[in-house]
């Protein structure tokens, strides 16, 4: 993980990708979203969705998870390269999260974020803020899955 | 659920009006649980590297959080609805963090419906829902919509 100051608007990164199966979007949906479309394909098919389709907050959890993988990795390739790592910080929420399209059992969904802004913390001197766009495209190339991100990201000491 | 079964429809929701739902134990494990399978990181997995954290103690993982908030309103009122989905979530701020045994609650309003523009059985209802902890503190405060059946497509 970079320091605030090392990050600039534009900037790409590609977090990597999550399949959903019919067993673990069954297994999200029984702890946290039971609703029937969720829960079997037959009653998938009589719904809207006309599937078996993953809870929306499954596809954000797995995207949370594929940014934390790629963090270490970045991580460990600070520290391969002898230079001392700095941890992101936590985030404030997000905003305008869209589930644009139904993620069935089957789909692989790659996650990406651009920068959009970095801002100073008005509050924490040692904390600046990024906001990116996160994006979720499945195997066709259709985005699924968008939200304006907001997190501490660490300034560099003075 | 099918509109015509179903407990509470889009004709139901008064603008305005404040439900509350809970509250829900939230345990050590399935805060480390959720946090090994979305979250790893060390504020929401370990006590010690949480301490170290802005967020000063362990901490569940904010789309744990989110995904509480789901299962609060499915069995808040959500299971005998004709919910028909959400297209998405305008916001969500993670106010406070949620630690291992908070009990927490959710508390609804109903901020506004529509008609969808194009399917006329289906409505859109837009709410605001905050989350709160045993000391009443809100620790999340989210605005969204949900569509919902029509228990009588065509009538206002």
């Amino acid at each position: 993980m970079a320091y605030f100051e090392d990050m600039k608007v534009g900037d790409v990164r590609e977090f990597g990708s999550y399949t959903f199966t019919a067993e673990n979007i069954i297994s999200f949906a029984k702890k946290y979203d039971p609703q029937p479309f969720h829960l079997s394909e037959e009653a998938g098919k009589k719904s809207l969705f006309g599937g078996l389709c993953a809870s929306g907050w499954h596809t954000g959890a797995a995207c949370m998870r594929k940014i934390v993988d790629f963090n270490k990795r970045q991580l460990e390739e600070a520290l391969a390269r002898g230079e001392k790592p700095v941890a992101s910080g936590p985030s404030p929420g997000f905003k305008n999260l869209k589930w644009l399209k139904p993620v069935y059992a089957g789909d692989t969904v790659t996650y990406t974020s651009e920068i959009v802004e970095l801002r100073e913390s008005a509050t924490r001197p040692e904390w600046g803020i990024m906001f990116a766009k996160i994006v979720g495209v499945n195997q066709k190339g259709e985005r699924v899955y968008e939200f304006d991100s907001s997190a501490f990201m660490p300034r560099k000491p003075k | 659920m099918d509109a015509k079964t179903a407990r509470i429809c889009f004709e139901d929701f008064e603008p305005g009006s404040v439900k509350s739902y809970g509250p829900r134990l939230v345990t050590r494990e399935e805060i480390i649980e959720f946090a090994s399978e979305f979250d790893p990181q060390p504020m929401h997995l370990d006590d010690e590297a949480a301490n170290k954290s802005m967020l000063k103690g362990l901490s569940s993982s904010g789309w744990h959080t989110c995904a509480l908030m789901m299962r609060m309103i499915y069995d808040g009122f959500l299971r005998e609805s004709s919910s028909l989905g959400a297209p998405g979530v305008d916001e969500v701020r993670w106010v406070r963090p949620v630690r291992p045994n908070d009990e927490l609650t959710i508390r609804i309003t109903c901020l506004e419906k529509r008609d969808s523009g194009s399917r006329p059985q289906v409505g859109i209802v837009r709410f605001n829902l905050e989350m709160l902890n045993a000391k009443e503190e809100i620790v999340l405060q989210s605005s969204y919509s949900g569509f919902f059946g029509k228990r009588n497509p065509g009538t206002a």
